[in-house]
């Protein structure tokens, strides 16, 4: 690691703060965001150089406003409270993964396990999500550009997943109650996740959410999915749907 | 007149299909779901009463046990954390999630283990006031469910531990059936109410050892590389599961054999998935010594201790400090006879009651029945488990002393020997009265 201080680490410039990290190390740059934590000095950040470092502005508790400039790894914005966070490039696995609130947006593509086990926030992903996207998500709104792959909001308990393309094999596997909407085909629907009826109070929250994640589509294009509720107690006669 | 019958034949019951099995297939016939149950394995298994210590003699120096010192401090965590936990005695409290235990329950094991300087884990289902507000030192359990999980509560925790998996079930999820899916519970897990939880067996965002470096790295910058992070696994492939936890980059290892208990699972897995306690600690302490990392990063063991000899020899053996998680429980009072005649009404009897998922615990201990949790005192139940873990420690040391050691860490396999050719294997130290280490030695 530099031993160039944090304080060191950053760099000014009308009023934002730069993190070159060709210059820094991950660890400078999540110390330098934790340290706004207990008091919010600067607000505005700019990320450069990430280059698909991992676990990027991870661990967030305070209201900035991140943007970082080219593709981040694993775990980007991870645990993030109240920051939003908006990368311009793609994202590796797990991005962010156990949100409780603020927001991460996208601009690329994100892997695997995008938005798992959220709790709350927003996440938008302008391109497409890999596997197991929103995967035991547990409040989080999840809004998907693009396609999403297979098991996508496995185990998903609460939240919206928004897919506005293709959604791939087994979606909604074991779901308890996030709501799942898509406008394009499903491969196939996991155990226990089935089509619901879209009534007026979902055409209007998904209508919230696409206004919300900035994507112009229209909701009655969209389906509805969501548990049918047979798996929640162990029955014997379900065996084979285990 | 009948005939006289010459030659009587004496009832004979099958080993095979003995009284329990034949009433487990009477039973799986009955309702055609797997028998459930809480605990750990309860077949005969190679266990530590298979080992003697060598006291000290003529070649050994002993020391005098109420007047020459013998250190029971263990600092867990020393390889990459900015504050490692320095706990008194080498005996910590398994993790139990609050769901699975009453949140009396829970605060008890921190109030016990407070009293001791030791630490207690949390579990699957989140971190509770409770317990956060009575354990000095408490270890907050990642799971593969992330139920409960946040941010605050992680950087609120004095060390993380990394659940891989369960001596009870290695390879196998969590499991807490609808009766005790309360309001409170619900909540914390963002579950409806009353549903039957079956938790994941992995992890959502990773999925080898090479991910889970990166996401061990993770929590680091979370929280500003403070605290440990440990790495619990179930033992089975123990040798090779320690050197890949110590190279995805674990400050501490926790294995668990299969004498561990859980909340629920299925009694199959209990019985028949995974290795002995016994058998797991010499095969983690060769991958650590292999690496270059033993005491290095330190070693914990849990499954079936259950008094200071247990203690005594997995430190003999090489870890640097136990969890017990049953035997805590028994010290809270659970499975006290006092209870016989609820036992009965529940078809089981003291000291053999293990349904533990179905929430009527007649102690109040693993429930969430408002009426059954009032039976239990926190307080008392505080003061009962640290008089435990007091005689652990005293026990275990007054071993160490005998065989001359002033520190239980000093402890070693040559201390001991093995009173059967199996436990002799596993264990890895001689068969008493020879030198002979089956496996190890050629003829």
């Amino acid at each position: 690691m530099s031993t160039k201080s944090v304080a060191e680490s950053v760099t000014t410039s009308g009023g934002k703060q730069t993190v070159d990290l060709a210059q820094q190390t991950v660890r400078e740059l999540n110390q330098a965001l934790h340290d706004q934590n207990n008091e919010l000095t600067i607000a505005e950040w700019e990320v450069l150089n990430p280059k698909g470092e991992h676990n990027l502005a991870v661990g967030l508790d305070q209201k900035l406003k991140i943007d970082i400039y080219g593709p981040v790894g694993y775990y980007c914005a991870g645990m993030n409270k109240e920051a939003d966070i908006t990368v311009h490039g793609h994202a590796g696995q797990g991005i962010a993964e156990n949100m409780m609130s603020g927001s991460v947006r996208v601009k690329g593509n994100a892997s695997s396990a995008a938005g798992a086990t959220a709790h709350g926030g927003l996440l938008v992903i302008e391109g497409d999500a890999g596997s197991r996207c929103g995967i035991s998500m547990k409040g989080i709104d999840i809004v998907v550009k693009g396609n999403v792959g297979h098991m996508s909001c496995f185990m998903g308990q609460a939240g919206s997943l928004v897919v506005c393309g293709d959604a791939g094999d087994a979606l909604g596997d074991s779901l308890y109650e996030v709501h799942i909407y898509v406008k394009g085909a499903v491969k196939s629907l996991g155990a226990d996740c089935i089509e619901k009826e879209m009534r007026q109070e979902h055409l209007d929250e998904l209508s919230a959410l696409l206004e919300k994640a900035g994507v112009d589509e229209d909701p009655k294009a969209f389906k509805r999915y969501g548990s049918a509720r047979q798996l929640y107690n162990f029955k014997v006669d379900n065996a084979s749907a285990y | 007149m009948t005939e006289k019958k010459k030659y009587m034949t004496v009832p004979r019951e099958s080993a095979t299909f003995d009284k329990s099995t034949m009433a487990e297939i009477r039973r799986a016939a009955d309702t055609g779901i797997y028998d459930i149950r809480g605990a750990g394995a309860k077949r005969k298994l190679p266990h530590f009463d298979d080992l003697l210590f060598l006291g000290a003699s003529m070649s050994r120096y002993p020391l005098e046990g109420y007047r020459e010192k013998c250190n029971t401090s263990v600092t867990l965590g020393t390889r990459f954390a900015k504050k490692p936990i320095t706990i008194d005695t080498p005996v910590t409290i398994a993790g139990m999630s609050f769901g699975a235990l009453s949140a009396y329950a829970k605060e008890a094991l921190g109030r016990g283990a407070s009293a001791v300087g030791t630490s207690t884990t949390t579990g699957d289902g989140g971190m509770t006031p409770e317990e956060r507000g009575q354990s000095s030192k408490l270890v907050y359990q990642y799971l593969p469910s992330r139920y409960g999980m946040n941010p605050d509560d992680l950087r609120k925790a004095d060390a993380i531990e990394v659940v891989l998996g369960q001596g009870a079930k290695p390879g196998g999820g969590g499991m807490l059936l609808g009766q005790k899916i309360t309001e409170r519970v619900a909540k914390m897990r963002t579950l409806p109410m009353g549903v039957d939880q079956r938790s994941a067996c992995r992890h959502p965002d990773w999925t080898g050892p090479d991910d889970l470096e990166i996401k061990i790295k993770e929590l680091r910058e979370i929280t500003d590389w403070q605290v440990p992070i440990y790495i619990k696994v179930g033992a089975t492939r123990t040798y090779y599961d320690v050197k890949l936890a110590v190279k995805a980059g674990a400050d501490v290892i926790v294995v668990d054999g299969m004498q561990g208990g859980t909340a629920a699972t299925q009694d199959v897995f209990i019985e028949h998935v995974g290795i002995p306690t016994m058998a797991a600690i010499p095969q983690a302490v060769q991958a650590l010594q292999e690496m270059g990392m033993h005491r290095k990063v330190q070693l914990i063991v849990s499954g079936g201790i259950r008094n200071g000899a247990d203690v005594a020899k997995c430190m003999a053996l090489g870890a640097d400090a136990v969890a017990i998680g049953t035997a805590a429980l028994v010290a809270l009072g659970d499975n006290d006879p006092k209870w016989e005649e609820e036992y009965q009404k529940l078809g089981s009897t003291a000291g053999a009651y293990d349904d533990w998922h179905e929430g009527r615990d007649p102690a109040g201990i693993s429930t969430q029945d408002p009426e059954l949790m009032k039976r239990f005192d926190p307080v008392e139940g505080g003061r009962r488990l640290a008089n435990y873990l007091r005689v652990l420690t005293l026990e275990a040391q007054t071993l160490a002393r005998a065989c001359g050691k002033n520190d239980l860490r000093h402890l070693e396999p040559e201390d001991l020997v093995a009173l059967t050719v199996e436990s002799a294997a596993m264990a890895r130290v001689p068969l008493a009265g020879t030198s002979w280490i089956p496996g190890t030695h050629t003829f």
